[in-house]
């Protein structure tokens, strides 16, 4: 029988997998694509939570259309600005990226 | 019985999609992989009941958010390098694993209050309620265009040529 913790430990994975991809990789294009991993298992989580433990309330997945929301409007500016970044620099590698650093 | 195989087939094609995301060299199938494990997390909210969810998933996400990054990747000619990883690899792997821990332990731990009602179904007229109706969640409804403008204006802004 699958239940709360099955879907709260696949939603940890998918999360420690986007952590470690928005970590560890250089390509910017490739951290945001972690970034939206960690969205979903989060909505995941949410999901789960709305499900197995208020039913009736369905908050949680009220929630997760919200950071859908958020989601979208991160990505679209975000890739316009890995965009812009490669218009500038002729590379989107996060760690040739340094011009605020000093 | 049906359910739980389901959740686990939905659930390792979704663990393998996201690991080859960021295992892949090739940034392509990289995204590729992404959104297999999109249109695993939609019929994991078909196995949560949340049929409104799964919808509105396979629209933004595999729709729309998918498109954006392909474009993206098409746009930004890095696909020859591949997908490298930076000198953080291992201390990564390590923060990684010792968050999964530390999130399982927690999680394995706590006495969750299991509620017996069967769920809503169909959804879609009680997140509407929710939404719309009152003492609901219509302010943030009515923030998020807003938001949703000035993300479309500042994409429009970042992406103009000069």
């Amino acid at each position: 029988m699958v239940g709360l913790e099955h879907y709260l430990i696949l939603s940890a994975v998918l999360f420690s997998i986007g952590l470690y991809g928005a970590l560890a990789k250089r390509n910017a294009i490739i951290i945001l694509m972690s970034i939206e991993l960690m969205l979903n298992a989060v909505n995941i989580a949410m999901v789960a939570f709305s499900r197995y433990i208020v039913p009736l309330m369905l908050t949680g997945q009220v929630f997760a259309i919200f950071v859908m929301v958020v989601a979208a409007a991160e990505v679209a500016v975000g890739l316009a600005i890995i965009i812009a970044i490669y218009r500038h620099h002729d590379t989107i590698d996060a760690t040739k990226i340094d011009l605020l650093k000093w | 019985m049906g359910a739980s195989v389901a959740f686990w087939v939905l659930a390792s094609i979704a663990v393998l999609a996201a690991l080859s995301v960021v295992l892949v060299r090739d940034v392509f199938r990289a995204a590729l992989s992404l959104i297999l494990c999109f249109l695993m997390v939609a019929g994991l909210y078909i196995t949560l009941s949340a049929d409104f969810l799964a919808a509105v998933q396979i629209l933004i996400y595999v729709g729309a958010i998918s498109v954006l990054i392909i474009l993206a990747i098409m746009l930004t000619r890095e696909v020859q390098q591949g997908s490298p990883s930076n000198r953080f690899r291992l201390p990564a792997f390590f923060v990684a694993v010792l968050f999964f821990a530390g999130i399982a332990f927690a999680l394995l731990n706590t006495p969750w209050q299991i509620s017996s009602t069967p769920p809503l179904e169909p959804t879609t007229p009680a997140i509407a309620g929710l939404l719309f109706g009152e003492g609901g969640f219509i302010l943030p409804v009515e923030i998020a265009p807003v938001l949703l403008l000035a993300a479309i204006i500042g994409a429009i802004v970042l992406v103009r040529e000069k």
